[in-house]
């Protein structure tokens, strides 16, 4: 908002923006929408609109192949479901577990060096994090073969870079008093870790880990897709042969699941905290 | 005893915060230092146990030379010299007795401090410490449940713990209220000529330095500008350690204190 | 405190020995009961991994083949693949963030409990919920399903998406608006319309900015996901480069989104600075 004053106070004019400001504005906008046109033309040139002009009738006919769901076939669930919490939770010990040293080795005021160790930290981050755990899984199971192991790894390595982040972000905003007075008592740098850092994020380590577990319940359930163990093999198997009823049992649990984990973590980190 | 020569320290900011300050320290003696806030009281402290790293000058504990000392040394040296701090600084959310015993962490290896394995003799001086500060009721409790003074008092016994042959107290009485500053300050007095300690005592607050300390010194604009007994303090000097305008509301502020202190002392 | 205490003479009445207090679960019986169950629950979990090793091992020359093709990337044999795989996450990630966002604003504004009536209120929060409770993969693997294969597929699993999200961070910062604003623009006898233009709009609008650009963000990075079931974009081409053993072009496109990503993190991080 502005106002220009010429002469006089009776002259006062009031404006929402100057003229400016407002075209820059109107320019903006207009080539915001010029752009998301254009980008929308690239993606859709080789969308086939006779199929999408087909969907309300396919989407018909997959809703009736959906329903009802297979219930009978919940027994075949119980094992990849043990399987995908196993993965979520060891996934996540093993993200936290590297996720600490990589923490301190990041944040400003513990790293050992700031030009070279922690760039290096802060790529581990970036990597880990850019990534999503359902590649990390296409690739662990392409590296060491199908199976349950590589959807902990999968989780764990996407772990890293979420844990990391948030908990390097929580030591550089420890109280720089209390580590003083820790170092002031002749303390090896060890013992200013734990004894002056460690308390003040122990709270956000705990929140970070519940956290992250409810999101990799979430994820693991689906790392089956590419071969990767847990329930998503099921569903991998159930499109397969299109066995519409199973898949939507399968999304019914999943779903479940989801909520539970989401309920559990609520509960723990109010617990914690 | 603690000499100091000819201490300099320029900050990366060109900020020059001490400038060629000298002084020693005798056994048992407990010196105030004044001054306005950035004078250099808080960087002159901690340049005795180089938590602030002295551009030029020298600092001896008992001889020995602080400045120079390697890293390793240097934390041998750092558990000889007790701290007390503003605002306690204790670790909040560990037990007072881990705070008291963390004054022995110069002393343990890394794995008896992580496991709170401490010797029992060091157990033990804690919790006499913890009796001499009245606290011991508390040793299990969090930092953070205790009040202020209650707080300063963990801080006194934490820095005692190390058996130091100096304390550096950092405006110990920043936070508390006027009552509970007197008995902080005393307390601090007591224990340093019970044990013959030295001190330097930063503080903000004129008439407390006057009641309580043997000695003055004055920093303005990182000089020493008065060094001496505190009834040498009159009117002129602390109109060149804080400026004309400074001094008249400190004179307010003492007039105001002596009546509270009439009321809390009836 | 009285001086009468004295530290020396006492010494040897006080105890030389202090356990620190469980710091999580007072409870003893609780705690081992804890204790016990996690480490059972561990065997039992490692117990479950199946492990083949004779696979693992063959596997960990893969690994460093992958880790060789990671530092080496070969961004030249699968160009074309990729640059039209990059150009269609792009593209998907733009749209669908410019749909959602337009989609979120009426949603969020009908998701916060200080501006509507209750039974809007109570539509507009179930949409959220459906939205976030599927996960993108399922929803795409429908829409693949209903739309064949191709980005278009992509571009509404993402948008689907961003509405979930949006709309319910956005009926959130609604609703912690502050008060005396709305009551003052109330006051003035503004209609519906103007009291959200007035007292919302300049509000929410700086962090709706922000919202939107760190969604753009996402978006990028599940387009890479999404084209694993068909969705079109960078993902399949991944998804053909792993499957074909070829680690480095796989490398090329991991780099390639991993500096993209960064690229959009530095950049939002100005823009938001901007906006404010």
């Amino acid at each position: 908002m502005n106002i220009t004053e010429n002469s006089g106070v009776s002259h006062l004019r009031w404006q929402h923006r100057t003229g400016v400001q407002r075209l820059a504005l109107w320019v903006g906008w207009l080539l915001l929408v010029a752009f998301t046109v254009y980008c929308w033309q690239v993606m859709t040139e080789s969308t086939i609109w006779a199929f999408v002009a087909d969907a309300p009738r396919q989407a018909a006919d997959l809703g009736s192949r959906m329903v009802p769901p297979k219930w009978s076939y919940i027994n075949v669930l119980w094992v990849p479901l043990w399987h995908t919490l196993n993965i979520a939770t060891l996934g996540t010990m093993i993200g936290v577990a590297i996720a600490i040293p990589v923490a301190f080795l990041a944040a400003r005021n513990t790293t050992p060096s700031r030009f070279f160790v922690r760039p290096i930290a802060l790529f581990i981050i970036v990597a880990s994090r850019s990534i999503n755990s359902l590649i990390w899984a296409l690739l662990l199971v392409s590296i060491i073969g199908p199976g349950v192991l590589a959807g902990v790894v999968a989780i764990g390595i996407r772990s890293i870079g979420f844990v990391a982040k948030l908990l390097y972000e929580a030591i550089e905003e420890t109280d720089t008093a209390q580590i003083e007075a820790v170092t002031a008592t002749g303390a090896s740098r060890s013992q200013v870790v734990n004894y002056g850092i460690l308390p003040q994020i122990m709270p956000s380590i705990y929140g970070i880990s519940v956290f992250r577990w409810d999101i990799n319940i979430r994820e693991s359930t689906i790392l089956g897709l590419v071969g990767a163990g847990g329930i998503g093999r099921q569903l991998q198997a159930s499109l397969n042969v299109l066995a519409w009823p199973q898949v939507t049992l399968i999304f019914i649990v999943i779903l479940a699941t989801v909520v539970v984990s989401e309920w559990i973590s609520a509960k723990v980190r109010h617990a914690i905290i | 005893m603690l000499r100091v020569d000819a201490l300099s320290k320029t900050y990366a900011t060109g900020d020059k915060a001490l400038d060629d300050v000298s002084f020693t320290v005798e056994a048992g003696q407990v010196v105030g230092l004044i001054g306005p806030s950035g004078a250099g009281k808080s960087t002159l402290i901690r340049c005795v146990n180089r938590l602030v790293e002295p551009t030029s000058g020298s600092v001896h504990l008992n001889d020995e030379a602080i400045t120079g000392l390697s890293r390793k040394h240097l934390g041998q040296m750092r558990r000889r010299i007790g701290m007390i701090f503003q605002e306690y600084a204790l670790v909040e959310r560990l037990t007072v007795m881990e705070n008291v015993l963390s004054g022995r962490l110069g002393y343990v290896s890394f794995w008896r401090s992580f496991m709170r394995r401490y010797p029992a003799e060091d157990v033990q001086q804690a919790f006499a410490l913890l009796d001499r500060v009245g606290l011991v009721q508390h040793a299990n409790k969090r930092a953070d449940a205790l009040s202020g003074g209650q707080r300063q008092r963990v801080g006194i016994a934490r820095a005692l713990e190390q058996n130091p042959e100096l304390l550096l107290v950092d405006e110990p009485t920043a936070s508390l209220d006027p009552k509970t500053s007197r008995l902080i300050m005393r307390l601090i007095v007591e224990i340093c000529s019970e044990r013959n300690l030295p001190a330097i005592i930063n503080i903000h607050d004129v008439v407390l330095a006057r009641q309580f300390t043997q000695r003055i010194i004055g920093l303005q604009e990182g000089r020493v500008v008065f060094d001496g007994a505190p009834n040498e303090l009159d009117d002129s000097v602390l109109t060149r350690i804080y400026g004309e305008e400074d001094w008249t509301d400190i004179e307010g502020a003492r007039s105001e204190e002596s009546a509270e202190d009439d009321v809390s002392e009836a | 405190m009285s001086s009468t205490l004295d530290a020396g003479g006492s010494a040897n009445t006080h105890p030389s020995t202090w356990k620190r207090p469980p710091v999580l679960v007072k409870n003893n019986t609780l705690r081992y009961a804890l204790i016990i169950g996690a480490i059972v629950y561990l065997v039992l979990a490692i117990g479950s991994l199946e492990v083949n090793w004779a696979r693992v091992y063959e596997g960990l020359d893969r690994g460093w083949q992958f880790v060789k093709g990671f530092l080496q990337p070969d961004f030249t044999s699968r160009w074309k693949d990729i640059k039209i795989g990059m150009i269609e996450s792009l593209t998907m990630a733009l749209t669908s963030t410019v749909a959602g966002v337009l989609i979120s604003i009426p949603i969020g504004i009908g998701a916060a409990r200080n501006l509507v009536p209750p039974f809007v209120y109570r539509i507009c929060r179930s949409i959220i919920a459906i939205s976030r409770s599927l996960q993108e993969i399922i929803i795409a693997i429908l829409f693949v399903a209903m739309f064949g294969f191709g980005p278009f597929a992509g571009f509404l699993t993402l948008s689907f998406a961003t509405i979930g999200f949006l709309s319910k961070l956005l009926a959130e910062d609604i609703e912690v608006v502050d008060k005396s604003q709305l009551e003052a623009v109330r006051a003035t006898g503004a209609s519906w319309w103007q009291l959200v233009n007035y007292a919302v709009q300049p509000q929410v609008a700086p962090r709706l900015i922000g919202l939107s650009l760190y969604r753009l963000d996402i978006n990028f990075r599940e387009s890479a996901v999404i084209g694993i079931v068909g969705a079109g974009g960078i993902g399949a081409t991944l998804n053909t480069a792993i499957d074909r053993y070829e680690y480095d072009s796989a490398g090329a496109i991991l780099l390639i989104i991993i500096s993209v990503v960064m690229l959009a993190e530095y950049l939002s991080g100005y823009a938001r600075k901007w906006v404010q």
